[in-house]
Order: structure tokens, then C-alpha cells, then sequence
């Protein structure tokens, strides 16, 4: 099958030196995360065509879009690339249907046509009743799917999000996050998201490539960034413990069975996380407070920069952070038996 | 505003110590020198404007706007100055956007010309138009030569002397707005599939029409009431090349009746022009 994506990009840009490979089957979900200024948009602009790359290459579909060796530039416009914004870029002078059928409009459809098929996108995307509103009459996640459809309706070969959720505020976030999986899903193209948020990354992309300086510093599944990151960093950014269950009230029932207490409560698919530094280490059963006690087993330890990391088996798979002074107290070594304590308070969980 | 008083410092006495009906609060005054010279100054601008409403012949506005001389002006003014205002969009707008995103070796210097007629004295402007395009100018002697062309002493002359002055406005306005147009509509655009010529027709040019409307209305206002390098350059014709404040001159003498009157067909234009962009000049000043 030909790559969606098969790129090269090497770029300068002032203070930044990126070099990243990259390589996107059609359907597949790339997340690229990394600190502010690693270079995640810079990669997305040359990727849509909007920044030439230095050296290296960009084929799309097959067809070299940009290949400094061989002389090609294809500009933006005649890649087949959907691009949503950070800050969307809706066409303030246009309906959200206009600005749907921009793109179509610019492919020689016509007018008719071109709107009928906007309308069709807004109505797939739950927004139909503001079609003819303008974009600063539209609320976020309205102007956030407008953005997608209107990203969408040119039936790109890659897709490119920038912080595709940053600019919702964090109610709406957890919602449009669960949506747009579902359009990705259902998406025949290749999707490349930029993000800051591991949530973001770890339930819309089934790989996740870590950038720093301009350089990928670990890529994998979410599931393997998560329990084995190779850097502080990136063990701060994805290192997180994300669990899927289903919620009856302030209860997680999770797939082996355990079950997590949560602070707020609701019922339905839910995602959990817990962060590694909540997860208290107890060579006996603690008593008291914590809701969530499990009796675990040590199946790995690794020294992250000034922390362990415990990898955990047992009713869940889970990764603790303690201290090496914990660490020693505990006398922690491969398959060591122990209980693994979490508040409920410390727990987030999210409708999936 | 019910800031609190003496906060933001001497610039913002006025709104500081007023309520919103414009009662003054108690609290420090605004210093009375500075309130004495405003106030002359206020009296400078007015006075002339009041001098000129009271000396009209109200009666007799009708009659001396339709005496001939001035029915040839108006006409001719209006004939040139739209034209001016057409020439200064159709060639303005290409150089704004040139000047706005083209970067090349000596912008600023090509900037610093095109703006030049704004603060030139009209009649030098017009002797350098002389010295171009006039019969035996630069150019001017081969369009003679070559095409029979004369732009002295005609109509197209008197146009390209309004051109001359009232193309700065219109290419600092357009720019401007073009550097404060974020780059992302545009690329945002050409990740549609839509091509440089029609992002500028269907992104750019809607976003900027306001400031392309106003730019335009300036550089109109500027053309109607050019006279120096209209005069110096194409001439005193009756009408031909006699515009509208030639016409004010002229007839200053002769007959300050319809002098008067023309004049105040100017001040109407120029106090509606203001009125129609008082949001983009007046509103912009910082509250």
C-alpha cells in the first residue's frame, strides 16, 4: 500500500534545527508531542506546504510535493491537504457554510453543489442550525467543528490538527475530544495531531511521536510511551496511567475487573487516568483513607531521571513514581509483592 | 468610566473625571493653562469655518452654485476627482500590496517616494509634473512626439495632477490594513486548494474592503480639493482644467458670492467624508 505520508522534513528556523522523519498509512493517527518550541507546528507547516523544507523530502500519496534534490515545490493549494488551525482561521466575512465550501468553491465545484455538500458536512458534524451564522457568532467547539468540516470537505490525503482542542475551554474539551475521535475513525485519510495534552494523544492516535529540539526523542504506541517513556520529559508529558472502563456513579469498572473510585461521578464509557506520583507504594495493606487499594506485584523498575518508576501487575496494570529513598525503604525488586494505594480525589476520569 | 481619579496619569484627565453624563467629579482639576491654550486652538480651526457659514448668501445658494463658472467646476471636479480616487485604487492597491509582502532591497526607500507627494508642496509636485509629462518633459515630449499626446492643459492632465497627490493616502491606508491582515487567513486559504489571485479576490480583499473603502474616500477627498499641481501642471481652463477650488480662487475677486458658495460645497464634502470615517480616524484614538 502507498504511504499517505513518507517525509523527511529538515528545517531551520531561527533558533530551531528540526529533523524528523515520518511515515503515515491512509486511516492511521499520528500524535506529535513535545515542548513549546521543539518544532511540532513548524513540522505540520511543511507537511501542508505552507514552509519548504530545507533538505529531505515530502511525498504525499505517493507524489513528491517537496524534494529540495529533485527541484519539486508543490504550494499548499495543490497538495491535497486539510489543515485546522490552533486559532482556526475561519474567513470572518463568511457563513460557516461558506467557509465549508471554501475549499470545494476553490476546487471548480460549483456553487450549488459546493454548498449542498458544506450543509451535508455541518449536519455530520452536529451543527447544522448555524450554517449561516458567521464565525464570531459561532461559540468555540461550534467554530472548532466548522474548522474540521471545513478541513474535511475537500476529502484530503492528510489532515493536519494543531492543537486541535487548546482553544475549548476544559469543559467542552473532554466531549470534542471523544467526537473527534469518531470523525477520525471514520476518516479515509492520514491524520497528523499536534498536541501538548497526553490525554489528547493517547485517545486520538494510535502512535505518538515525542519531539524535542527538533529532534523525536522516543515514538510508539501510547500504551508503550506511557509505561516505558525514556526521558523526564516525556515521562511528565504521556508517562500517565490511562485506564478504560466503564463508570456506574463515583465507580470505574475497568476491563480486569478492578474497580477505580473516582471523584466526580457519572455513568457510561469513561477513561481514568492516574498520575504515576499519586500512587503510594505499601509493603502491608495500608488502612484509612484511600478508596483504591490493590494488591500488586513489581514487574519492572527504571530510574527516570531523579524518580522511579514502578511498573505494576496485578487486578490493573499500573506505573508508580516514588523517590529512590521510597524505593530502598521498600526494598523494591522484580516481583516483590505490595499495595498500590490512590485517593479517589487524585484520580481524573473522563466520559469516553 | 468610573476609573479611580489621577490613576492613569495626566494624559487621561478629561475621561478620569467624568461621569458618564459628562458631569465633572470632584477631584483634581485639569490645569488651567493647558484648558486655556485648547481652547484657543479650538477657536483657531473654528473661527475661519464660522467666518465662511456666516458670510454664505444662503438665499442666493442656488443661483450662484448654477452660474456657469460654477457648474463647469463642479462637474469637472466631480469628473476629475472620481477619476483620481479610480486611478489611485487601480494602481494603489497592487503597489500597498507589494510594498505589504513582497520584502526586496530598498522597500523602504520605494515606501519613502510613494508617500512623497504627501508632504511635497502641491506646486513643486506640479512643476515636477511639468518637467516629466509636459510638452517638453522626460516623457512627455516623446508622448507628444510619438502619440500626439498633451496632458498640459487638459482634463487628463488635471487628473493626473489629483493622482499625483491623492494616491499616498489610499496606498498607506490599504497597506496598513494588508500588515494587519493575519497571514493565517491566507494560508488557510491556500490549504483549501485556493490559488494566490483568488485568495487575494475571495480572503484578502473582503477583509481589507473597509480600509480599502476608506483609503479610497481619502484619497478622493484629497484629489477634489487639489489645486497647486493641478494649477501649476495642467492649467486654468474653464471647464477643462479649472477645478473646483481653482474655481474658489478665481472667483474670489470676481465673484466671492459663488466663490463662497463653491466653498462650502467643499466643506459639506469634506464634513461628510470625515462623518463616513469617523469610526476609522476618530475612533481610533485611545479611549
Amino acid at each position: 500500500m502507498t504511504a499517505a505520508v513518507d517525509a523527511r522534513v529538515v528545517v531551520e528556523v531561527g533558533e530551531l534545527a528540526l529533523d524528523v522523519e515520518l511515515r503515515l498509512e491512509p486511516g492511521e493517527v499520528l500524535a506529535v508531542v513535545g515542548p513549546n518550541g521543539a518544532g511540532k507546528t513548524t513540522l505540520l507547516r511543511a507537511l501542508a506546504g505552507l514552509l519548504p523544507v530545507d533538505d529531505g523530502f515530502v511525498r504525499l500519496g505517493g507524489r513528491a510535493v517537496d524534494d529540495p534534490a529533485g527541484g519539486a515545490l508543490v504550494p499548499p493549494e495543490q497538495r491535497s491537504v486539510g489543515m485546522v488551525f490552533q486559532q482556526y482561521h475561519l474567513f470572518p466575512h463568511l457563513s460557516a457554510l461558506d467557509n465549508v465550501a471554501f475549499g470545494l468553491r476553490a476546487r471548480r465545484v460549483a456553487r450549488a453543489e459546493a454548498r449542498r455538500r458544506a450543509g451535508e458536512w455541518l449536519e455530520r458534524l452536529g451543527i447544522g442550525p448555524v450554517a449561516d451564522r458567521v464565525p464570531a457568532r459561532l461559540s468555540g467547539g461550534q467554530a472548532q467543528r466548522v474548522a474540521l468540516a471545513r478541513a474535511l470537505a475537500t476529502d484530503p490525503v492528510l489532515l493536519l490538527l494543531d492543537e486541535p482542542l487548546a482553544a475549548l475551554d476544559a469543559a467542552s474539551r473532554p466531549a470534542m475530544r471523544r467526537e473527534l475521535r469518531r470523525y477520525l475513525g471514520a476518516f479515509g485519510g492520514a491524520t497528523v495531531i499536534v498536541t501538548h495534552d497526553p490525554l489528547d494523544a493517547a485517545v486520538l492516535a494510535s502512535r505518538i511521536v515525542v519531539l524535542e529540539a527538533g529532534r523525536v526523542v522516543q515514538a510508539g504506541t501510547p500504551d508503550a510511551i506511557a509505561a516505558r517513556p525514556r526521558s523526564r520529559y516525556v515521562a511528565d508529558l504521556v508517562g500517565t496511567n490511562l485506564l478504560a472502563g466503564v463508570a456506574r456513579g463515583p465507580d470505574v469498572a475497568l476491563a480486569g475487573g478492578a474497580v477505580v473510585r473516582v471523584a466526580e461521578a457519572f455513568d457510561g464509557d469513561a477513561l481514568v487516568v492516574i498520575p504515576p506520583r499519586a500512587v503510594a507504594l505499601h509493603p502491608d495493606e495500608p488502612a484509612g483513607s484511600p478508596r483504591n487499594v490493590w494488591p500488586m506485584k513489581v514487574a519492572g523498575i527504571d530510574t527516570v531521571g531523579d524518580r522511579v518508576r514502578v511498573e505494576l501487575t496485578g487486578p490493573l496494570r499500573l506505573v508508580a513514581e516514588i523517590t529512590p529513598a521510597a524505593a530502598t525503604e521498600l526494598g523494591l525488586a522484580e516481583g516483590r509483592a505490595l499495595w498500590a494505594a490512590v485517593k479517589a480525589t487524585e484520580v481524573d476520569a473522563f466520559p469516553a | 468610566m468610573n476609573r479611580p481619579v489621577g490613576r492613569d496619569g495626566p494624559a487621561r484627565w478629561g475621561q478620569a473625571r467624568r461621569t458618564r453624563r459628562g458631569r465633572l467629579r470632584r477631584g483634581r482639576r485639569p490645569p488651567w493653562p493647558a484648558l486655556a491654550v485648547a481652547a484657543v486652538t479650538v477657536a483657531f480651526v473654528v473661527l475661519p469655518l464660522v467666518g465662511l457659514l456666516q458670510r454664505a448668501a444662503w438665499s442666493d445658494l442656488a443661483r450662484d452654485l448654477t452660474a456657469p463658472e460654477a457648474r463647469d467646476a463642479l462637474r469637472l471636479s466631480l469628473v476629475t476627482s472620481v477619476a483620481a480616487a479610480a486611478l489611485s485604487v487601480l494602481f494603489g492597491l497592487p503597489l500597498a500590496w507589494v510594498l505589504a509582502r513582497v520584502r526586496f532591497p530598498g522597500r523602504a526607500l520605494v515606501r519613502a517616494l510613494t508617500v512623497l507627494p504627501m508632504v511635497v508642496p502641491p506646486v513643486v509636485g506640479g512643476v515636477a509634473l511639468l518637467l516629466a509629462f509636459g510638452r517638453r518633459g522626460l516623457v512627455g515630449s516623446h508622448l507628444h512626439d510619438w502619440f500626439g499626446l498633451q496632458l498640459t492643459f487638459s482634463t487628463a492632465g488635471a487628473v493626473m495632477a489629483e493622482t499625483f497627490v491623492a494616491l499616498p493616502f489610499f496606498v498607506i491606508t490599504v497597506e496598513a490594513a494588508l500588515r494587519s491582515v493575519d497571514p493565517g487567513y491566507e494560508e488557510a486559504a491556500s490549504t483549501l486548494g485556493s490559488g494566490r489571485a483568488a485568495t487575494f479576490r475571495r480572503v484578502t480583499l473582503p477583509l481589507i474592503a473597509p480600509s480599502v473603502a476608506a483609503g479610497a474616500a481619502l484619497a478622493w477627498a484629497r484629489a477634489l480639493g487639489e489645486f497647486g499641481a493641478t494649477i501649476t501642471f495642467a492649467g486654468n481652463i474653464q471647464g477643462r482644467t479649472q477645478t473646483l477650488p481653482l474655481a474658489v480662487y478665481l472667483l474670489l475677486d470676481t465673484r466671492p458670492d459663488v466663490a463662497v458658495a463653491l466653498s462650502l460645497v467643499l466643506l459639506f464634502v469634506c464634513a461628510v467624508v470625515l462623518v463616513a470615517l469617523r469610526d476609522r480616524w476618530l475612533g481610533a484614538v485611545p479611549r
